[in-house]
């Protein structure tokens, strides 16, 4: 579904991809950590083409879009959602026009089957009855599903979620990869999930990528991932800001 | 020396010219998106009623008020060599070609401009724009061609009120507080006015009205920095577009001369 070869990007003098290799396949659900600051939203951008890499290539249904135009992207970005780390609803909306937003730049007009579709999507997401409230008034999970349930209405093959459960407490992080999970199994979706919280990356991935320095330290499956003996990767799994290394 | 001298020169000036240049390929990305993809009226709509009639009472205070002072003026310095009576002939012909289309403009953008960049920066910054080309819809499609063409339609209709007001509030004037003869006043003023006048200030309208919703618009679309940088991007889009109507009127008045000359033919 998605392929990325030697993916360079500096943003001013810093280099913050320097080379990433990843590929994922269809039905997939691939889990990228990383420290703080290491690069993984950046990736995510570029897979969907929000930001441009100074070097590589990114393959996605099999084309390539490095080089693309804004509008040649589009047909891209139809089958590729995205749920934005702060949700990024559109604070003039309420979660229902929110969540219509896709079905109605598509074209669709009629009403009564546009809220039926919304009412599902929010019955997926958990939050049925929410139509009318404005994002302001929203908590920051429910805002997070909102982004999702609008990144999901049009059953995009792809969802890329940028930090689902930061800022979440524990219920509300569980109640989120749940519902990742479910997504996957209910509509086959491919899932690329940026994340540094290493409860949820074992609970949604089916593989997990470790970024490091720019480039992809790490590949394999959750049970693979803990059996690592990596002083890197331990450091990281055990939360340990000296190395053990040192 | 000389090096440092041409590089402190230089480096303003090439920032100048690629911030001309974005402006010209985001109208050229606009206009090219009005005449190939489809118009969303309902966006369209909504930005006639916030650029066209929110913004009336501005204007008729504006053109009001101006007409008001200007016909006041007027009365002094003309009574004195017994010319009274022709204060209405300067006051409409002023207002139309000057007054009304840059006095509503400078409005206008500090009203609408300040809004436009306020509202497009913050949907920046919050990653709303982000957001909508995530969901495969082109910011320009869909922020910038509805406010353009409200604009472009909005513009000349408000210059044209504030005309209408600004004649009205001179006559008001003169007739209540200066003492002059109403037949005499609007005699003069329909004998020294002319169409082409009201053509010219319509004309500039349009062209100050573009120059607002892209200078603006652009801002906006190329906010950074959080909050500190919605209000940098606001004031420099008030600033930048009141230098634009200012600047770009002595040139338009220069131009439009030769096609609708001033004064009695």
């Amino acid at each position: 579904m998605i392929a990325v070869r030697d993916l360079r990007k500096a943003i001013g003098e810093q280099e913050i991809l320097r080379g990433v290799e990843l590929e994922v396949a269809v039905g997939e659900t691939l889990v990228i950590i990383g420290r703080s600051g290491g690069g993984k939203s950046v990736l995510l951008k570029h897979l969907i083409g929000l930001m441009q890499p100074d070097a590589g290539e990114i393959w996605v249904s099999g084309k390539s879009i490095i080089g693309m135009s804004e509008r040649q992207l589009t047909a891209i970005r139809q089958k590729v959602g995205i749920l934005f780390q702060s949700g990024a609803l559109f604070d003039s909306m309420t979660v229902e026009d929110n969540i219509a937003f896709p079905l109605r730049e598509a074209g669709m007009r009629d009403g009564k089957a546009m809220r039926a579709r919304v009412n599902e999507v929010l019955e997926v997401v958990e939050l049925e009855g929410e139509n009318a409230k404005m994002p302001e008034s929203l908590s920051g999970g429910m805002r997070k599903r909102v982004g999702l349930a609008r990144a999901i209405i049009r059953q995009p093959s792809c969802v890329l979620y940028d930090e689902p459960t930061s800022g979440l407490d524990p219920v509300v992080s569980d109640s989120i990869n749940r519902l990742i999970r479910r997504l996957q199994e209910r509509f086959q979706m491919t899932s690329v999930v940026v994340t540094h919280d290493m409860k949820s990356a074992v609970h949604v991935g089916d593989r997990i990528a470790y970024l490091h320095e720019g480039r992809v330290y790490f590949q394999g499956t959750p049970a693979k991932l803990k059996q690592c003996d990596d002083p890197i990767i331990q450091d990281f799994l055990l939360g340990r800001s000296e190395s053990a290394t040192h | 020396m000389i090096a440092r001298f041409f590089i402190a020169l230089g480096a303003p000036l090439v920032a100048f010219v690629h911030y001309l240049g974005e402006l010209v390929l985001l109208a050229a990305d606009t206009f090219r998106s009005v005449f190939t993809h489809r118009l969303r009226w309902r966006l369209f709509l909504q930005q006639i009623v916030e650029i066209g009639l929110l913004s009336q009472v501005v204007v008729i205070v504006t053109g009001g008020f101006t007409g008001a002072v200007f016909a006041a003026q007027t009365y002094f310095q003309f009574n004195k060599i017994g010319m009274g009576s022709a204060t209405g002939a300067v006051v409409a012909v002023a207002i139309c070609r000057e007054l009304a289309p840059v006095l509503s403009a400078l409005m206008v953008s500090g009203r609408v401009g300040a809004a436009m960049s306020a509202e497009i920066g913050t949907m920046k910054v919050t990653e709303q724009i982000d957001a909508l080309r995530a969901l495969a819809v082109y910011p320009v499609d869909y922020l910038v061609v509805p406010r353009v063409l409200a604009m472009m339609i909005s513009m000349p209709l408000l210059t044209a009120e504030c005309i209408g007001f600004g004649i009205i509030a001179s006559y008001l004037v003169a007739i209540v507080f200066l003492d002059i003869n109403g037949t005499y006043y609007v005699a003069n003023m329909v004998q020294w006015t002319r169409m082409r006048d009201l053509i010219m200030g319509v004309s500039k309208a349009f062209v100050f009205g573009i120059l607002i919703v892209f200078i603006s618009c652009h801002k906006g679309l190329t906010t950074r920095e959080g909050a500190v940088g919605v209000g940098r991007a606001t004031t420099e889009a008030v600033v930048i577009s009141s230098l634009a109507v200012l600047i770009s009127n002595f040139f338009l008045t220069m131009a439009l001369n030769i096609v609708y000359p001033a004064g009695y033919q």
